[in-house]
């Protein structure tokens, strides 16, 4: 069954997590539990480092009681779920055009003269590149999603850095990396200053000219 | 510009704590039972008075909407609510900000909207990218029931209530409201058929209504401080307040909350820094996300930033998302771009969509490049009208708008292309 998706060996859910999944499908009502098929498809994805095998599609099915072409189709519609083993840090992207407008390509130029390859992992393992579509961060772009993580107000050299940082190990501090409080303009907001704690004096009032 | 306590997202840039205290002191889940207290036509008829237009794009009256669910079940069906946070329009990153620094006035929403309409649960469908966001709201619901606020006899009010996260898996279509639908049954996000509207036949068969994450966490600041101070900011039938993510050529992009019906010039120059090189460096805007037709600057200069006003230049208000291009810009390839990602968009379902955005991306590609021919741009024209209007849901028509405007504004620029393509070709011949 399910040849076409590359085997990984055995696989069933740890005992951590049969309680979160079981938790995920008791989100939904009696006998809906086929709702929870995308929450599973990501609990085996991360139990099975960054992938889902053909092991792991045919055991969800039969968790949750569904034919493996259900599993299958959704597993294959969703373009989050990884078939196949990927390198270790998964680097995504953003192509669309509002990063493109401010810089996608250098982005990409940087991963690219880095040694990562459109679509490939690296030989080492470290790094799979992926070009992907709008992430919902567009004023703050260009960016990238790290695994888990935005890195936002990139540049050629900026996303360099990063690269080098996660080569040596380390995890870079995700979101802006220019000197900014997340969506709020570079430099400070425009609305709500007194919110700003360095606008606001140790009595709680504004500070002049802020 | 709008008055910093006029402002319902004060916390919109997460300068201070977004977990429940923080937000109670926002003055968040403050006499919430008390709201629920005036019963579930009150809410409704104030959100209806408010003058609230769904945030999520298709600006249609949010009170409206739910009054269509059914105030009693007949067969025993439940209703539900499902707010749509799978906010991937290009452009738009407003609904991130809710969930990841005021995430209470969304849960609180959801909890007055939900007993407005009589629903039994909320369940909150949030993109697969936004894992943090996730984790985030998935703390704020777990803080809002260990207060009491939902679950049993939510807020002390006797209403039973409970709020659920349902993450996504990366697909734009999804953001449909029944192609979320069929995704939250653990199916392939395609787009269901109409009629059956979900206010009948939703999610697993129940009454359903969907909405905005916007929508929703405006709700709780409406009720409280009344509809007449929301329908008093923006103009007639463009109410309220409003998120705006300000993208592209601007020298400090940022996402912030203004009035509605500001002029999209104040919105760019007050708070985004300006126009990369100045006002007159400007080319043109896309005013609500990537489906929306380009307005050239001529149009910029003047138009407001609300429903009527860009509907009456051929655009959109849309998500509200404004993404600015300079004089710099290869505005055919930006447009192209947009193309590529209907294309990879959209779900396959509908032959006109289907083949149709594969087709009209590989024509802009050419375009872009010079490599076509002038009757080709009628042509492609022809093809978007073909698309348009002719598909399940508006996936189609988001890929349709863009080519449209690009050809209403910037004929001349693909001609000019064109002409140097051949120009150069000929020089190459006949060397």
């Amino acid at each position: 069954m399910l040849d076409v998706i590359e085997s990984g060996g055995p696989f069933a859910f740890t005992d951590a997590n049969r309680k979160r999944a079981d938790a995920i499908i008791a989100k939904y009502p009696a006998g809906r539990q086929r709702s929870a098929v995308m929450g599973l498809l990501y609990l085996a994805q991360e139990q099975n480092g960054g992938w889902v095998s053909r092991e792991a599609l045919e055991y969800i099915a039969d968790y949750l009681g569904l034919t493996r072409i259900q599993v299958l189709e959704v597993a294959t519609f969703y373009t989050m779920y990884n078939l196949k083993r990927i390198g270790r840090h998964h680097v995504q992207v953003c192509g669309t055009t509002p990063c493109w407008l401010r810089g996608a390509d250098e982005v990409m130029r940087a991963c690219k003269d880095f040694g990562l390859e459109k679509g490939k992992s690296t030989a080492d393992g470290l790094f799979h590149l992926s070009e992907v579509e709008c992430l919902g961060a567009c004023v703050n772009a260009p960016m990238v999603q790290i695994d888990a993580d935005y890195y936002e107000d990139l540049d050629y050299e900026r996303m360099t850095a990063i690269l080098e940082a996660l080569k040596r190990g380390e995890t870079p501090q995700p979101g802006p990396q220019i000197d900014r409080q997340f969506s709020a303009p570079e430099g400070g907001p425009t609305t709500l200053k007194d919110r700003v704690p360095e606008n606001v004096t140790p009595g709680g009032a504004l500070k002049g000219g802020a | 510009m709008l008055k910093d306590q006029d402002r319902i997202f004060t916390n919109l840039y997460g300068y201070e704590d977004w977990g429940v205290d923080g937000a109670m002191g926002r003055g968040d889940w403050d006499g919430t039972r008390e709201i629920m207290a005036k019963g579930q036509d009150w809410i409704i008829d104030q959100v209806k008075e408010s003058g609230l237009r769904g945030r999520g794009g298709a600006g249609f009256p949010t009170g409206l909407k739910w009054s269509f669910m059914p105030k009693e079940s007949r067969d025993g069906r439940p209703s539900y609510l499902v707010i749509n946070a799978d906010e991937s329009e290009p452009g738009t990153c407003k609904d991130r900000e809710i969930i990841r620094h005021d995430p209470h006035k969304l849960i609180e929403g959801a909890l007055l909207a939900g007993y407005a309409m009589r629903a039994r649960a909320a369940y909150i469908y949030i993109r697969g990218e936004f894992v943090r966001e996730a984790e985030r709201l998935e703390a704020a619901i777990a803080q809002a029931y260990d207060k009491g606020f939902i679950g049993r006899n939510a807020c002390g009010s006797g209403y039973d209530f409970d709020v659920y996260l349902h993450r996504g898996a990366g697909a734009y279509i999804c953001g449909e409201e029944t192609a979320l639908i069929e995704s939250l049954e653990g199916k392939k996000g395609q787009p269901r058929l109409k009629p059956p509207f979900p206010a009948n036949v939703g999610v697993w068969g129940c009454p359903t209504t969907v909405n905005n994450v916007e929508s929703i966490a405006v709700t709780p600041t409406i009720l409280r401080r009344g509809a007449a101070w929301f329908a008093g900011l923006g103009r007639p039938n463009n109410t309220g307040t409003k998120l705006f993510c300000i993208s592209g050529h601007v020298n400090r992009p940022c996402t912030v909350e203004e009035e509605m019906s500001i002029p999209l010039k104040e919105l760019i120059e007050r708070h985004a820094g300006g126009v990369r090189g100045g006002w007159d460096n400007l080319l043109a805007v896309i005013p609500g996300g990537s489906s929306v037709p380009l307005i050239p600057k001529s149009v910029c200069d003047e138009v407001l930033m609300d429903f009527d006003s860009l509907k009456e230049v051929q655009s959109g208000l849309g998500t509200a998302a404004v993404i600015v291009m300079d004089k710099s810009t290869d505005i055919v390839r930006a447009i192209a771009r947009i193309s590529y990602f209907y294309k990879h968009e959209s779900c396959g379902q509908c032959t006109p969509c289907r083949e149709g955005t594969g087709w009209m991306w590989r024509v802009m590609e050419r375009l872009a490049a010079g490599r076509a021919e002038k009757h080709e741009i009628d042509m492609l024209l022809d093809v978007t009208k073909q698309v348009e209007g002719h598909t399940i849901c508006a996936l189609g028509d988001a890929a349709a708008w863009p080519i449209q405007g690009l050809i209403r504004h910037f004929r001349d620029e693909i001609e000019r292309r064109i002409d140097a393509y051949q120009a150069k070709a000929h020089a190459v011949a006949a060397e």
